[in-house]
């Protein structure tokens, strides 16, 4: 039961609430106190010790991002002795984290830094003490430069939290530091979380930067972006753009500004995702096959069924992701249509994820001997190539993408969102069901949201479908212990590694946090919402590829389908 | 109120673990704390170098700290108790442990090597499984301990004593830890009110040599020169005599650091990053105060638990009052 508590902060009165924290109330007023291992995502941790304020008759300083109100407190969050002591916090965190700010993915933004001018200290007064630490790459999407680290430990929690624990805590030279785990059951499954949470950086993705622009660079090549739904609505963050803006358009213009022959939208591809989904749901439904069936648009969960789970592998659903549905047909269907030779095709997908990189890398989704996509960006690496270009988004005018990859249905774009997918493949499956009749309900807004674990039953034509939509890999190992014990309870579930599903994906711009999510979220629900077709299968581009393409099993197969494979450890350090 | 609780009130027993803190008031708090269910857990980490008190009464006298602790159980109602021992005494002591408890509901627990485990928040983690960090306080473990339960934390002396005032045997004594330069090394039980040179004198330890002591822990325990011994021990009850002349100073703070570097949990930033700057100071011989007066200050003010707050006094006072 939440009660109306009254505290002062620096002489001034301020209302909070039972069981808030005394930094919560600060910021939600104003009121700047600095942290660094706080993250509204995970325990407060109070390990940095930035953060100390002092109480009115109360003996010592208090961490205010753990420190709870009370009524009545009286709250000094600057003195001189807080400030010295800051100081020398500053200089100690500084003291072992090795500076590498050209080439970090805080090097645009970075609140240590930050800090550092703000309490004027010198970041060089100690020695590093981490000179010579190591680097740790987790297969080809995530670097941990342990020399960066500052012990905080955000992603060993979040790591955890997710199910995963492939962070340890190990002892070396009597310091107890963070190391990827040796246990031969734990791998990681890339979802870049560690890097959401990391205050310093040590955690980035294996960038690909160079890469796309020797391609770019290369006159043999034609080089071609495709970008994922979500970050449609993150990248203006980088730019200074409010949270949940649309930049489509803008980030059109900006993929030929730098070079791209074609700038496609990955959302097209999504519906037909969608479709296929649909319709091996529909099958696995009416022919009782293996149900419950899983997503797999997510390469984090794909893995973590692999490796954690390998039991369920037959529940996942053999349709490729979008990304990789939409590389396949631009190296056969564009290809041929445009006469390109797809030897020379270089496609780069701009992604929110970090496992996106590993996903590309599978050979068993290589289309005549070709991997589909040939490099993913993040939308932190696209910020990066645009402002390393002198590239302001927030200028350009808005362009459009190109055909035949550029106008998807509004249930291609939701996709970013968590339960996106489910409402997306719903209004498929009724459609589908009631044999193409009108949707009286497009938008299911019970399926939206940020809660972990929704749960909805739809009744199409007397077929119940029981759907379950989780985001957040530990929610889903909770989900899945559920099916162990009841394997029917759920016909379709819906999994996103991420929190908030792929808005909230590893490789989204710093800071990311629960409101922020949110925003980004509806930034994608407003672009549904006033699209004029919101379900795939009214789609013109979906109606033509069908006709013309996609037009037996065969090819279907090909282009939308893979397997799975059961994962042995792939992170031996 | 409780019989025994009155008969620990009246003794003034004060908790033997380093605190201090009367052993009467901890009772009643977990009493009167609400809970289903309550535990008792006894403190044998001991893992300040030169203290070694609790080992010997472990030796020693075995039945009155089981009793003690089955006396504990029953006054605030618990069902289980756990003996949280460190490592060496758990490998010597659980055969003989485990005879004398029986079918109480009496667990042993092995501690890791650190230091800082020996820490109640951090005890309540371990044997829980988590990891080894300290908790933020409050809640105090007297209302959400072990398990989120109202729990009663006293060392192995206390639960000792316990027993030893429920039989009327209590004659206001302590166990001290001597070492160092002296003649007659050991643990020796003797008054509470003894001055720290009375106790020097009595056990025969008092030196004929220049020497300053170190007394209630080889690490956090206070330095004090020859003229400061009026006082009684404090903490844990040890005394560390070191003869000046043959002492390397510096040696002496290289092994602290180490100790507290190797004992801590590094999760705050000055207790793990403060004490290794110290380290390269020490090891340098670079002793500079005002580099050095920051980080102590930041150590006593900024750390997150007591071990990083307590660092820094034998620093201070072993450069201030001996070296000079």
């Amino acid at each position: 039961m939440s009660k109306e508590i009254k505290i002062k902060i620096n002489g001034i009165e301020y209302s909070g609430e039972t069981g808030e924290t005394i930094l919560k109330v600060a910021r939600r007023n104003s009121i700047k106190i600095p942290t660094l291992c706080e993250h509204s995502d995970l325990e407060p941790k109070a390990s940095c010790r930035l953060c100390l304020v002092a109480i009115e008759d109360r003996k010592g300083l208090f961490t205010s991002c753990s420190t709870l109100i009370e009524e009545g407190m009286e709250i000094t969050t600057d003195s001189e002795e807080i400030n010295r002591l800051r100081k020398k916090n500053l200089e100690l965190l500084f003291a072992q984290h090795i500076e590498r700010c050209n080439f970090c993915v805080r090097e645009l933004d970075c609140e240590f830094l930050k800090l550092a001018k703000e309490y004027e200290i010198d970041i060089k007064k100690y020695e590093d003490r981490k000179i010579g630490y190591p680097k740790f790459k987790f297969g080809p999407s995530i670097c941990f430069d342990s020399s960066k680290c500052i012990d905080c430990r955000n992603c060993i929690e979040a790591c955890e939290k997710q199910g995963v624990g492939f962070l340890d805590l190990e002892s070396h030279n009597s310091f107890l530091e963070v190391i990827p785990s040796k246990n031969s059951k734990r791998d990681c499954v890339y979802c870049g979380q560690c890097a959401i949470h990391c205050p310093t950086g040590a955690f980035m993705e294996i960038d690909s930067i160079a890469e796309v622009e020797t391609a770019l660079a290369d006159k043999n090549k034609y080089v071609v972006f495709q970008i994922a739904p979500s970050i449609r609505t993150t990248l203006g963050e980088e730019f200074g753009l409010p949270y949940g803006t649309d930049v489509t358009g803008k980030i059109f213009a900006g993929l030929r500004k730098i070079g791209a022959k074609k700038a496609f939208d990955v959302s097209v591809a999504a519906d037909v995702t969608t479709i296929e989904e649909a319709g091996e749901l529909i099958e696995r439904l009416t022919r009782k096959k293996i149900l419950p069936m899983f997503t797999s648009c997510c390469p984090a969960w794909v893995k973590y069924v692999e490796f954690y789970a390998p039991e369920f592998i037959p529940n996942l659903t053999t349709v490729r992701s979008p990304q990789m549905i939409l590389g396949g047909l631009s190296k056969t269907y564009f290809a041929k249509k445009d006469g390109i030779d797809p030897q020379k095709i270089i496609v780069v997908s701009i992604m929110p994820c970090t496992a996106k990189k590993y996903e590309i890398t599978r050979p068993e989704l290589n289309i005549d001997g070709l991997p589909p996509i040939d490099y993913v960006l993040t939308t932190r690496e696209l910020a990066r190539i645009f402002k390393r270009n002198k590239i302001d988004l927030t200028l350009l005018e808005s362009e459009k993408g190109d055909t035949p990859w550029d106008e998807p249905t509004g249930a291609g774009i939701i996709y970013g969102a968590s339960g996106g997918v489910t409402e997306s493949a719903l209004r498929t499956a009724i459609f589908q069901l009631t044999n193409g009749q009108k949707l009286e309900q497009v938008e299911f807004k019970n399926l939206r949201g940020m809660k972990e674990t929704k749960e909805a039953v739809i009744e199409i034509n007397n077929i119940k479908i029981k759907v379950a939509i989780v985001n957040g890999l530990g929610n889903a190992k909770e989900i899945l212990k559920i099916i162990k014990q009841d394997p029917s309870r759920y016909d379709y579930i819906e999994v996103m590694a991420c929190p908030g599903g792929c808005i909230g994906g590893g490789g989204q711009p710093l800071p990311t946090t629960q409101e922020i999510r949110e925003l980004r979220a509806q930034g994608l629900y407003n672009i549904d919402e006033i699209k004029s077709n919101r379900l795939a299968d009214e789609s013109p581009i979906i109606k033509k590829i069908y006709q013309e393409f996609l037009t037996n099993q065969e090819i279907r197969h090909k282009i939308c389908h893979t397997h799975y494979l059961v994962k042995q450890k792939e992170n031996n350090f | 109120m409780n019989n025994l609780v009155i008969k620990l009130k009246e003794a003034n027993l004060t908790g033997r673990g380093g605190a201090g803190f009367p052993v009467a008031l901890k009772w009643e708090s977990v009493i009167n704390a609400l809970g289903e269910k309550k535990y008792v857990i006894c403190n044998a980490s001991e893992g300040e170098p030169n203290v070694f008190k609790d080992g010997f009464i472990l030796e020693n006298y075995p039945e009155e700290v089981i009793n003690g602790i089955a006396l504990a159980m029953e006054t605030i109602n618990a069902s289980e108790a756990y003996l949280y021992l460190n490592p060496n005494y758990y490998d010597r002591f659980e055969e003989n442990l485990k005879k004398i408890i029986k079918e109480k509901s009496i667990k042993l627990f092995k501690k890791p090597h650190y230091y800082i485990a020996g820490e109640e928040t951090v005890i309540c983690n371990l044997i829980e499984g988590k990891k080894m960090e300290p908790r933020q306080r409050p809640p105090f473990i007297s209302t959400v301990g072990l398990f989120g339960r109202p729990t009663l934390m006293n060392n192995v002396e206390t639960f000792y004593y316990v027993s030893k005032i429920n039989k009327g045997e209590y004659k206001q004594t302590r166990f001290y830890s001597l070492n160092g330069q002296v003649k007659n090394p050991g643990v020796y039980e003797l008054p509470e009110n003894l001055s720290i040179s009375e106790i020097l004198k009595q056990t025969d330890n008092f030196p004929d040599f220049e020497f300053f002591v170190q007394v209630g822990g080889g690490a956090v325990g206070e330095i004090l020169s020859s003229e400061e011994l009026d006082d009684q021990a404090k903490g844990a009850g040890s005394i560390t005599v070191y003869e000046k002349e043959k002492t390397d100073f510096y040696k002496i703070m290289e092994n602290w650091a180490d100790f507290f570097l190797e004992g801590n949990c590094d999760k705050c930033t000055p207790c793990r990053e403060g004490i290794y700057r110290l380290k390269q100071m020490v090891k340098e011989k670079n002793i500079d105060l005002s580099e050095m007066e920051p980080i102590f200050e930041n150590l006593e003010k900024a750390s997150f638990c007591a071990l990083g707050r307590g660092a820094a006094a034998p620093f201070r006072d072993l450069i201030k009052k001996i070296l000079k």
